[in-house]
């Protein structure tokens, strides 16, 4: 048998782990010895006590978050493919949009947040919007270019074989456009959590639809700073369960025959 | 020497044989302005390998693409079984093209790859599945069928795509150099078996390649084309006895077959270059 520490798959969940359980001792252990106070810069325990006491808040402060994060990334899944279908369709929709789309993607969403808060009179409905519009922007650029990026050997097979424009779209231009949709996917997963927690900071909101990011916030004018830590603990592993979720789709849908997800081995 | 056989020479049983395809006066410019060929007549009758044999930039593949109506001549015109190409696809009147590369899908498993055009011509899966199991036994891949692609050789990529031009059973195969980016040994395997499919299937087969012992080998009559414009410049007969076993490769009259095309094509680039 060959030892874990040259298996691949072990490694890849053990190398970081470890290196995680390293830092957090050193920061353990930096704090104490130096007495650095927890309003200043918690203990790791200061943060896990945290978590500990505060969970039934921060649980639904998460809640909140992804709720938002997770409704926005459909949005743009939806509306993204559905762009980038017509953008496919003909060259001058493609040469009209594209320039707005990219206006989109460019323009900080701290600077239209505000706007589209004022506009929108529901304010769950509102962070959805604004976190869209974060995560539209790469689900439109890849699944725009997967769609494109049919090899041509192919078309002339199905135009050989008189397939009609459906048949060619199911049958070749979606698959094909698979591996670069995921693509998207990942980026865009990110992106709505990243656009979520922005949104939330712009409009403040407290009450019942309270975010992490709010907590954030609170945790701040309190100096609560374990708290803060807490709630940022929280949004990174939402952030990175997400990620891991959109890989193991991808992995789902292509691991079969994509080169990206056919390991070495194969 | 033996007088073969009269009725396995393949250029007999083409002799008199209704035409396939008629190429009249056909030519292609293209958009660019780029002169591909100048106007060809050629007629291909049914049971015939034809191959094109030239240099780079003759038009040999603009020629097979013209001939599987992937592109429209300039000028001049093209007729198959007597008529427009509206009469390819029915019964009887199908063409398959096999390409340069495999050209299969990735995301589909090999029996997927190969009833494609079964799939696109909307015939049942039940009918359909007899048809990929005999196209894939002919290229000796029957244990693949549930293999992906990336799973084969290049070789055996290349079978797939054979497999899948015959699953039609067509009667005009046309092949683009579909051995060339094969090691020799694979490629003379798949030239065996392609002869042999041809023989048996009464396939009207239209060939592109650079390589002289793959005409020689394959043809029943090979077209040697000249550059600046694409133009047909020699035609020799192979009339050799079919279906020829591996064995015509070492024989003294492959070697002259071979002398005699190879001297034509210097003929053919002696006089591209003085002109």
């Amino acid at each position: 048998m060959r030892p874990l520490v040259q298996s691949e798959s072990f490694m890849t969940i053990a190398a970081p782990l470890a290196l995680g359980v390293i830092i957090v001792v050193i920061w353990e252990i930096a704090c104490r010895a130096l007495h650095i106070p927890p309003f200043l810069f918690p203990k790791p325990s200061d943060i896990a006590a945290k978590l500990m006491s505060d969970w039934p808040a921060l649980l639904g402060a998460l809640g909140m978050t992804l709720r938002v994060a997770l409704q926005a990334f459909f949005a743009a899944i939806v509306i993204g493919t559905f762009i980038a279908f017509l953008f496919v369709q003909s060259r001058a929709i493609e040469m009209s949009f594209f320039p707005y789309a990219v206006l989109l993607q460019v323009t900080p969403i701290v600077a239209i947040a505000p706007l589209i808060i004022i506009l929108v009179k529901n304010t769950q409905i509102a962070l959805t919007v604004c976190a869209t519009v974060v995560a539209l922007f790469p689900i439109i650029s890849n699944t725009t270019l997967g769609l494109r990026s049919v090899d041509p050997g192919l078309v002339n097979l199905f135009r050989m074989n008189r397939a009609g424009r459906l048949q060619t779209l199911w049958r070749l231009r979606i698959p094909s456009a698979l591996p670069y949709f995921f693509g998207g996917l990942r980026i865009s997963s990110g992106l709505a959590l990243i656009g979520a927690v922005v949104a939330e900071f712009v409009a403040g909101t407290g009450g019942r639809s309270a975010g992490l990011a709010y907590e954030i916030l609170q945790a701040g004018f309190q100096l609560d700073i374990p708290r803060m830590f807490a709630a940022l603990f929280l949004i990174t592993l939402a952030g990175v369960g997400l990620f891991t979720i959109m890989v193991g789709l991808s992995k789902l849908a292509l691991g079969a025959w994509h080169e990206s997800e056919v390991g070495a081995d194969a | 020497m033996l007088a073969p056989n009269d009725a396995l020479f393949a250029g007999a049983r083409a002799r008199g044989a209704a035409p396939v395809v008629e190429i009249l006066s056909a030519d292609k410019v293209f958009p660019n302005g780029t002169r591909a060929l100048a106007p060809i007549d050629l007629t291909i009758a049914a049971g015939e390998f034809v191959t094109l044999i030239g240099p780079s930039g003759c038009g040999k593949s603009t020629l097979l693409k013209l001939i599987a109506n992937l592109i429209e001549p300039t000028d001049g015109r093209i007729v198959w079984w007597s008529g427009a190409f509206d009469k390819v696809g029915a019964q009887g009147r199908t063409i398959a093209f096999v390409f340069q590369d495999p050209t299969l899908m990735p995301w589909a498993r090999v029996e997927m790859n190969v009833r494609l055009p079964l799939d696109l011509a909307r015939m049942p899966v039940a009918q359909s599945r007899r048809r990929v199991t005999d196209a894939l036994s002919r290229v000796g891949l029957e244990g693949f069928a549930r293999h992906y692609p990336r799973q084969l050789s290049g070789g055996m990529k290349m079978r797939v795509s054979i497999a899948r031009s015959l699953v039609t059973e067509p009667n005009l195969l046309l092949m683009d150099e579909p051995f060339g980016a094969l090691d020799e040994f694979t490629r003379n395997r798949l030239d065996a078996d392609l002869v042999r499919l041809w023989w048996d299937r009464s396939l009207t087969t239209v060939f592109v390649t650079h390589s002289i012992y793959e005409a020689v080998f394959l043809s029943t009559r090979v077209i040697v084309m000249g550059a600046r414009p694409g133009r047909i410049r020699k035609v020799m007969a192979i009339d050799e006895p079919h279906p020829r076993e591996e064995s015509f490769r070492n024989s003294p009259r492959f070697a002259e077959h071979c002398r005699a095309l190879s001297a034509l094509l210097a003929e053919v680039s002696v006089e591209q270059t003085r002109s």
